[in-house]
């Protein structure tokens, strides 16, 4: 736990007799982007507002770099930035007044550079009533980090994004790993948790149920992958040949679907098979079951 | 000192850039003005003499008791307090420099209908140039605490409204705004000793407009700014940075203690 940045210790949080968050443990390391995942009602937001100082614990410690967020509230402002899922923002703001204000209180310069490599630099002078969704939550994210805080927690920070908004954020979050900050994602969106966090934590009913990276939680699933293959003469959709380690099987338009418990046997023996029918192979996909498989998993069937 | 006077110049905007605010701070002050300026000398001659600080101490109530604690709310409920607190903005500044933005605003409403209404409507300047100054501003002090208390404590905007009426109707009634206190009967004005507006009116009356006070000015003067600071202490006391927490240090109610400064003078008057 000493090179953790975050350290969440027997974490727990009740309102009235519900159990928000249930005695959850784990650390984050300096310069790590981790998911924070789960369906609504998880626990995330409990946690996430503990950790930004919001709310108090009812049990258990948290730390960031060393300081306890509700009873040092004041070193905490200058180690954690926070992009909100709503904006937080007054209305009648405009981005260059958010960025001024903002960065006043952090005391240090404001960042407008920040504003136009978000694509708000025709927004500045434009009140937060009066940008997109997607503009308001890039505000946010700019003023998350404009003073460049060791940590910083993203609260769906792509949802109401366009692509290029979205490939824009995944770039600077990537950035901002680069020079040494912690980022926490609290995300829905299982592809952008599966694409950029180091590792992942999934709360289920206030309960943490997997802590790990992407790879190694999908590997601890049913671990059945899935064998598409296509062929010229569709001699495994006229044949319903068995195949070693394949525990279920489908059709689907031109494609011969397989999931396989050991994919070298199954590949091996299914190109043998094409071969000695004479037929022609077009397309052979091997696709390892996503997190978003396994978050389903676990969520609909509860942890391994 | 940076980050004071950022917030306090976007707040001072906010409440030009709002429509309420500046119907609050501007439009509905000056437009009565106007209007009372216009029709009420006819009906009642003596109201040209009261002019000035009648419709300074009626815009004052109107920046204050209806434009001050709604955005408040609104704020909490949106959760602009809790990005606030994140980003290391004090409590004390949240309450503070909307009320004192507030009073800017008012001091250029009273210097507007100061400076116009001799001219216009020949209304008597005050006698006392620095001391209606400072009954201005400490009805604008008291005003001012009473509106962000009705904001810290009010858990939604329809409530907002209620207990901001429950001090505007009144203080325009029996505040001394249209009927002088001495012509109020005995149970009126022992409700009306309550309002600020009413100390404002005596205080004005008794000390800047040359004209004779209902009960002791000086002590309404001072009423007026220890009723103002009390009731900011309460509000920052009672202070709670969003909707959901429960970290109030005290019930809501411990807010009628306000009106403590006001309602000793129930026993002396």
């Amino acid at each position: 736990m000493n090179d953790s940045i975050i350290e969440v210790k027997n974490f727990c949080k009740q309102y009235g007799s519900f159990t928000a968050v249930d005695d959850i443990t784990f650390s984050v390391h300096p310069g790590e982007i981790f998911g924070l995942l789960g369906p609504n009602g998880a626990g995330k937001t409990s946690t996430l507002e503990s950790l930004e100082g919001l709310r108090a614990p009812d049990g258990g410690t948290l730390r960031i770099a060393g300081v306890d967020p509700v009873a040092e509230p004041r070193k905490l402002r200058h180690l954690i930035g926070v992009q909100l899922q709503s904006g937080g923002l007054p209305a009648s703001i405009t981005a260059d007044e958010a960025m001024k204000l903002f960065c006043a209180y952090h005391g240090v310069a404001p960042r407008f550079d920040l504003l136009q490599r978000l694509g708000l630099q025709d927004k500045r002078r434009v009140e937060f009533q009066g940008l997109s969704t997607g503009q308001q939550r890039r505000l946010a994210l700019a003023l998350a980090v404009a003073h460049e805080p060791p940590v910083v927690f993203l609260d769906e920070p792509t949802a109401g994004l366009d692509v290029a908004s979205r490939v824009e954020l995944h770039s600077l979050m990537r950035e901002l790993q680069e020079k040494g900050t912690t980022i926490i994602l609290a995300t829905h969106d299982m592809a952008e948790a599966e694409e950029m966090s180091d590792r992942v934590a999934i709360l289920l009913q206030g309960k943490l149920v997997a802590v790990d990276t992407p790879l190694a939680i999908t590997a601890t699933g049913a671990g059945l992958t899935k064998v598409s293959v296509s062929t010229k003469s569709a001699s495994l959709l006229a044949n319903h040949h068995t195949f070693p380690a394949v525990s279920q099987q489908l059709v689907k338009e031109d494609y011969a679907i397989y999931f396989s418990t050991d994919i070298g046997q199954t590949v091996a023996a299914l190109i043998g098979y094409v071969q000695a029918q004479a037929d022609t192979l077009i397309d052979l996909r091997v696709e390892r079951p996503s997190l978003e498989d396994r978050f389903l998993e676990l969520t609909n069937g509860g942890a391994r | 000192m940076t980050a004071f006077v950022n917030h306090f110049a976007f707040e001072f905007r906010t409440g030009i850039r709002n429509k309420n605010l500046l119907l609050m701070n501007y439009l509905f002050p000056l437009g009565l003005y106007l209007m009372m300026s216009l029709i009420m000398p006819g009906i009642n001659p003596l109201f040209r003499d009261t002019i000035i600080p009648a419709m300074i101490t009626f815009g004052i109530l109107a920046a204050t008791l209806l434009g001050l604690p709604d955005p408040l709310v609104q704020a909490r409920e949106a959760g602009i307090f809790r990005s606030y607190k994140i980003n290391g903005v004090p409590a004390v500044n949240i309450l503070l420099i909307p009320a004192l933005s507030t009073v800017l605003h008012i001091l250029v409403v009273a210097v507007i209908i100061t400076v116009t209404a001799p001219l216009f409507f020949d209304a008597p300047l005050p006698v006392n140039l620095p001391l209606f100054a400072l009954i201005v501003l400490g009805t604008a002090v008291a005003l001012s605490g009473l509106g962000i208390l009705i904001g810290v404590i009010s858990p939604n905007a329809r409530l907002t409204v209620l207990y901001s009426q429950l001090f505007f109707l009144p203080s325009m009634i029996i505040g001394g705004v249209m009927l002088p206190f001495h012509m109020l009967p005995p149970v009126a004005a022992k409700i009306a000793l309550l309002l600020p507006a009413t100390h404002a009116m005596n205080a004005f009356n008794g000390l800047a407009m040359g004209g004779t006070a209902d009960f002791a000015p000086w002590g309404a003067l001072l009423t007026l700014f220890v009723g103002g600071i009390t009731a900011f202490l309460l509000a920052w006391f009672l202070f709670r940075w969003d909707s959901h927490n429960a970290d109030r240090r005290g019930h809501p109610a411990l807010a009628l203690l306000a009106l403590l400064p006001y309602a000793a003078w129930i026993l002396l008057v």
